[in-house]
């Protein structure tokens, strides 16, 4: 599912995958207003992520785990407490 | 998720979690540097620059079923979270013909949404089975 990564120095990084959220550059205003909500019923959006599992370093993408249930977590930051 | 790089993940990882769960974390433990993904997700925070405890469920189409997000001193009701997997997996199952009140867990009664129920669901439901 995950493919394994190489590790270098640079520290890699992912990011959205698929069509780009357009972002009109009007003011700054407008885009917090405009900017696109998280629906339920609708796609989530895919993208690409190095991470670490396991003992190894890997690269995911969202869209490899259809077919699966996924649980997708955000949180604020490793040994933060709870 | 979270803005922390992979190489920090490792430390977290080997360091602290591998201590309260056996084998480490099994699943992946992903990096959002920057917050990009964070932010089309609506739980990067600008101003902290780190993600809110947000949680999507995503079925097998890819679609979000459902999310929480809460600010980061609250944790998550992992129980919870695996009921709702539990209830969407079955009207999925049944093709939307079963919905699981409120209060549902597996075992419990579903209500089979139609025109019969109209009106009738006080005598399918009452309000103690959102609390049993």
């Amino acid at each position: 599912m995950a493919e394994e990564a190489a590790v270098g120095c640079a520290r890699p990084t992912g990011g959205p995958v698929g069509e780009e959220v357009s972002e009109s550059k009007e003011s700054s205003e407008i885009i917090k207003e405009e900017r696109t909500m998280i629906m339920v019923g609708q796609k989530a959006p895919d993208f690409t992520a190095p991470g670490y599992q396991q003992g190894k370093f890997i690269n995911v993408k969202l869209s490899d785990y259809l077919g699966k249930w996924v649980v997708l977590c955000f949180y604020p930051g490793d040994f933060t407490f709870v | 998720m979270s803005i922390d790089s992979m190489f920090v993940h490792k430390m977290w990882n080997d360091d602290e979690l591998a201590k309260m769960v056996e084998g480490g974390i099994p699943y992946p433990m992903l990096s959002d540097a920057g917050g990009k993904v964070g932010k089309i997700y609506g739980v990067f925070d600008e101003t902290a620059g780190v993600e809110a405890r947000g949680r999507f469920l995503i079925d097998p189409d890819g679609v979000i079923q459902g999310f929480e997000v809460l600010t980061p001193p609250v944790g998550r009701n992992v129980n919870e979270t695996i009921r709702q997997i539990q209830a969407f997996q079955l009207i999925r199952k049944t093709g939307g013909a079963e919905a699981t009140p409120s209060g549902w867990r597996p075992g419990k009664k579903t209500l089979k949404p139609g025109i019969d129920l109209v009106g009738k669901v006080w005598q399918e439901w009452k309000t103690s089975m959102a609390f049993d």
